[in-house]
């Protein structure tokens, strides 16, 4: 399964896959999409990485373990939830704000940030499980 | 009651927990004189207290309320009356005494501070206790001394014998908690509100008022140590010797007594209640006395008076008449001076000879003369000689069964019993120890230092103080204290004229003579009382420990019985658990009836037709056969595994084509996903290639999935079959643009509309994450059991 062509076009198809989940993660207020498909995407191209590379150097790549970015995740998804209590409405009443940039407007609001703690979750958990799985447990996680 | 008023008595149980908090910072900074330091404390509690006397005596009641979690009603409803200040100001005088003399009793103990803040910890539970009008409130300080009084019995967590006694005070009394919760729910909803100051007959006239009763009764029971609960007590002796001065003399163990004193109003007077108290009262006060008679160890032998005086309160409250409620304020007061003193002096004798062994200990007074004049004061007080308040309680005592009828003929010869045995056991602990020949004792006795003996000093001294002024006494305790638990107005007659025509010094001069009796017979009695509990063969403490060490095995049975660490039979069980989920309510509401063929459909089975489906719809059908067909056939597990992603792929394009592609397309990402990890868990976990489940196994594995699946199949037909509620769905659709800016319905739901549930569920994906994390981990360090290794030789491995 290791063989040349997969470990030379691996990078490749990683990058497009981690391009393509963040794509699908922020169109998915409006089209087929969002956090929790975009999280399994990024992971399928880690685990996918680490099959081509090893798991060491995988998680090199990513520089952060994947659990801290899980946690990072849920972190932002609650944080997401409170800010609502300063504008005195009940935990997780989204809050959207419209900023106009040259001629289109960017819609920001706090679901879009709970989504993205979705894909940092997703995609950090199922990370962390393919490469411990991948390595051969011998490297500390 | 203006807000001054609220906010001193709020201090009153709060300041304690605070200086707890701070108890070991003031130890170590002012080490030698941090007893003298925070016994500033309950000091000044004392002296706030004080100044209410003159308001209570008057009649006055002071209430506060402090509004806590109004979402409960949950009030710090505080209620000063003649009852609570009686107690409040013993627990905080007292306590004063006891810190002082805890840090010369146990200085240079590495834990004093801790002890400390323990201490002081259990003084505001105790003060909040007997302070507080909302029966909740009550409930959580009662529970709060439990815990600190497991705190403090335990505090040398390092011997056994402590640990135990601790635990087991902790769920004796424990038990009467959950009592007390139940007993104030059921008043609440007898009554509508939480304060006892506000409960009035209903009570009493209700269907529940058994229920009620049982309750309370079993609260004050457990605590105050009456039979058949009493054996936690002497076990808890374990305990430092200034705890059990302070919680086994006057505070923690008369918390029971002040339970049944504040519900008598309102659960007292009928015909159970005095029966019950009477009974279980009287037993408890010869079985104490007895008890105390056996033992030759000074703290065991005032564990087991304390056992008889908590039985003889008791036993006063079930009478209820206003004599014996006099009698029970006095004897509360004077059992707390005469107690307290006797054991801060059996912790002097303890600390300054080494032993506390009656028969070994001789003519201390020589060397330890302050120590011999508080235990004389104490002793005195405790065998009712005239001039302490001892001798006011027992004619109290006395006073109010003089009908000369059957029945007080009979509570007169036990309290006279009983009385005569304490006065012989006062006697005995005043003489054996300190008069007679000098012993000699493991270490040379010589009076102990200043802090430990200002406290039984004081006592003794206050025993005395209070007895030569009755017309104040009458009135500033007895007054407002039967006023508080009998809500009528007494008028108190208490008086030192001695007058030989009463009947009443003639029993006093009775119970001395027989109490000297007792003393001269001590050491039969002691051989007699041993042989009868020889003979007995069981206590109520071996019946403790064989319900614990049952409970123990139960759960064990229990735990291996539903965790036995078999991965096949957990999935077994959960299968099994769906199926009976998905069938039984299929079968039991008729829902598989709408799937039968109706009557007027005629003969059904000629409009049988294939289905028709686009060409490519067919493909789909196919590769779903083909799939099945192909996990069902294969040589091993790794095709296995890949044939199971070939189905979910099928279902995935089921899905895509009609019209749902978000679920489409979680799908294909959740198949990929979970065939390579299956594939990678395979390889790296060194399964076997091949299944080898034995014929019965596949059986039961195959049928658990048929019934599953056609579960599953039966709830969808049976759901699509019936007219779909779409009331959600229009809401969704209707609101999703407008109120929540998006136009994926699906993703909308998922981020806003139920955006909590789905912060639970990727919360549940990291503790799995982490979890896996951690069984992998686990693997990698191990020295190699692997999942095929056997469970017997895995759990041998290190």
């Amino acid at each position: 399964m290791n063989t040349v062509i997969f470990r030379t076009i691996a990078p490749l198809i990683v990058a497009i896959m981690l391009v393509f989940s963040v794509y699908v993660c922020l169109r998915g207020h409006n089209e087929p999409g969002g956090g929790f498909i975009g999280g399994l995407i990024a992971a399928s191209a880690i685990a996918i990485l680490g099959m081509a590379v090893g798991a060491q150097a995988a998680r090199r790549a990513l520089r952060l373990d994947p659990l801290a970015i899980a946690g990072f995740g849920l972190f932002i998804a609650g944080l997401s939830g409170l800010l609502s209590l300063f504008t005195g409405s009940p935990f997780m009443s989204s809050i959207w704000l419209y900023l106009d940039v040259g001629e289109t407007t960017v819609p920001l609001s706090t679901p879009l940030v709970f989504d993205i703690g979705v894909y940092f979750v997703v995609f950090g958990t199922i990370a962390t499980i393919a490469l411990a799985l991948e390595g051969d447990g011998e490297e500390e996680l | 009651m203006g807000p001054g008023m609220d906010a001193s008595i709020a201090l009153v149980a709060v300041a304690p927990f605070v200086a707890a908090a701070l108890a070991p910072l003031v130890h170590r900074i002012a080490r030698p004189f941090a007893g003298w330091v925070l016994a500033l404390v309950p000091a000044g509690l004392f002296l706030l207290l004080l100044t209410l006397v003159e308001q209570v005596v008057a009649g006055g009641v002071i209430s506060a309320r402090i509004g806590w979690v109004p979402a409960f009603d949950l009030e710090l409803s505080f209620l000063v009356d003649g009852l609570s200040l009686t107690f409040a100001l013993t627990i905080s005088g007292i306590g004063t005494l006891i810190v002082l003399y805890s840090g010369a009793y146990l200085r240079g103990h590495p834990h004093l501070g801790r002890f400390f803040a323990f201490l002081l910890a259990f003084m505001g539970a105790m003060l909040g206790l007997v302070l507080s009008d909302n029966m909740l409130a009550l409930f959580m300080f009662w529970e709060l001394t439990s815990v600190t009084s497991f705190l403090l019995i335990g505090f040398d967590h390092t011997r056994q014998a402590s640990r135990r006694g601790a635990i087991q005070a902790l769920v004796i009394t424990n038990i009467g908690g959950m009592a007390l919760l139940i007993g104030a729910i059921l008043v609440y909803q007898l009554t509508g509100g939480w304060d006892m100051s506000a409960v009035g007959d209903e009570i009493r006239d209700s269907a529940f008022y058994g229920l009620v009763l049982a309750a309370f009764l079993a609260a004050a029971f457990t605590k105050s140590a009456q039979v058949p609960f009493h054996f936690w007590l002497p076990n808890a002796m374990e305990a430092p010797t200034p705890v059990s001065a302070f919680l086994h003399s006057a505070t923690m163990v008369q918390g029971g007594v002040y339970l049944l004193a504040r519900t008598t109003p309102w659960l007292g007077g009928t015909q159970a209640w005095t029966l019950i108290l009477v009974c279980l009262g009287g037993a408890t006060l010869l079985w104490g006395a007895i008890g105390a008679l056996r033992q030759t160890d000074l703290k065991q032998m005032l564990a087991q008076t304390t056992i008889a005086s908590l039985g003889l309160s008791v036993l006063l409250l079930g009478l209820g008449t206003e004599a014996a409620i006099a009698a029970m304020l006095l004897y509360f007061v004077a059992h707390a001076l005469y107690k307290a003193g006797l054991f801060m002096v059996a912790g002097a004798v303890d600390h300054e000879a080494g032993t506390r062994d009656i028969t070994v200990l001789g003519g201390l007074a020589d060397g330890m003369p302050v120590t011999f004049i508080a235990a004389a004061l104490a002793s005195l007080a405790m065998i009712g000689l005239p001039l302490t308040l001892g001798y006011f309680a027992k004619e109290e005592m006395y006073l109010g069964l003089l009908s000369w009828q059957w029945p007080d003929i009979g509570v007169l010869a036990v309290l006279l019993a009983g009385n005569a045995m304490l006065a012989g056991i006062a006697m005995l602990i005043l003489v054996k120890p300190f008069l007679g020949p000098v012993l000699p004792t493991p270490k040379p006795a010589h009076e102990a230092p200043i802090a430990m003996l200002v406290g039984p000093v004081a006592l003794g001294a206050a025993s005395i103080v209070a007895a030569v002024m009755p017309d104040w006494l009458g009135h500033t305790l007895l007054e407002p204290g039967t006023l508080a638990i009998l809500r009528e107005e007494v008028s108190s007659h208490l008086s030192l004229a001695i007058n030989p025509a009463s009947p009443i010094l003639w029993l006093s001069l009775a119970t001395w003579a027989l109490g000297y009796l007792v003393y001269r017979q001590a050491a039969a009695m002691r051989t007699l009382a041993r042989r009868f509990e020889a003979a007995l063969g069981w206590t109520a403490d071996t019946v403790f420990d064989s319900v614990m060490f049952g409970l123990i095995r139960f759960s064990g049975v229990v735990t291996r019985l539903l965790h036995h660490g078999r991965l096949e039979l957990y999935l077994v069980t959960v299968f099994a658990a769906l199926a009976l989920a998905l069938i039984v309510p299929l079968v039991a509401l008729g829902g598989y009836n709408v799937l039968l063929p109706t009557a007027e459909l005629g003969n059904w089975s000629a409009k049988l037709s294939w289905p028709e489906l686009a060409p490519y719809e067919w493909g789909v059908v196919a590769l779903a056969v083909v799939g099945l067909t192909a996990v069902l056939l294969a040589p091993n597990r790794l095709i296995a595994i890949v044939a199971l992603g070939i189905q979910g792929t099928a279902v995935a394009l089921v899905f895509l084509l009609f019209g749902a592609p978000d679920l489409a397309f979680t799908q294909f990402m959740v198949e990929i996903l979970s065939v390579v990890i299956l594939a990678l868990v395979m390889t790296r976990l060194r399964l076997d290639e091949r299944d080898h489940r034995p014929l019965e196994d596949l059986a039961r594995d195959g049928t658990l999935a048929l019934v599953c699946g056609a579960g599953v199949s039966l709830l969808l037909m049976v759901v699509l079959s019936g007219t779909l509620d779409t009331r959600l769905s229009d809401l969704f659709t209707a609101t999703s643009v407008p109120i929540a800016h998006g136009h994926n319905i699906v993703n909308v739901i998922l981020v806003d509309y139920r955006g909590f549930d789905t912060l639970g569920e990727i919360s549940v994906v990291m503790a799995a994450g982490i979890a896996i994390t951690a069984l992998l981990r686990r693997r990698a360090k191990g020295t190699g059991p692997t999942a095929s290794v056997p469970r017997r030789r895995q759990r041998a491995a290190p």
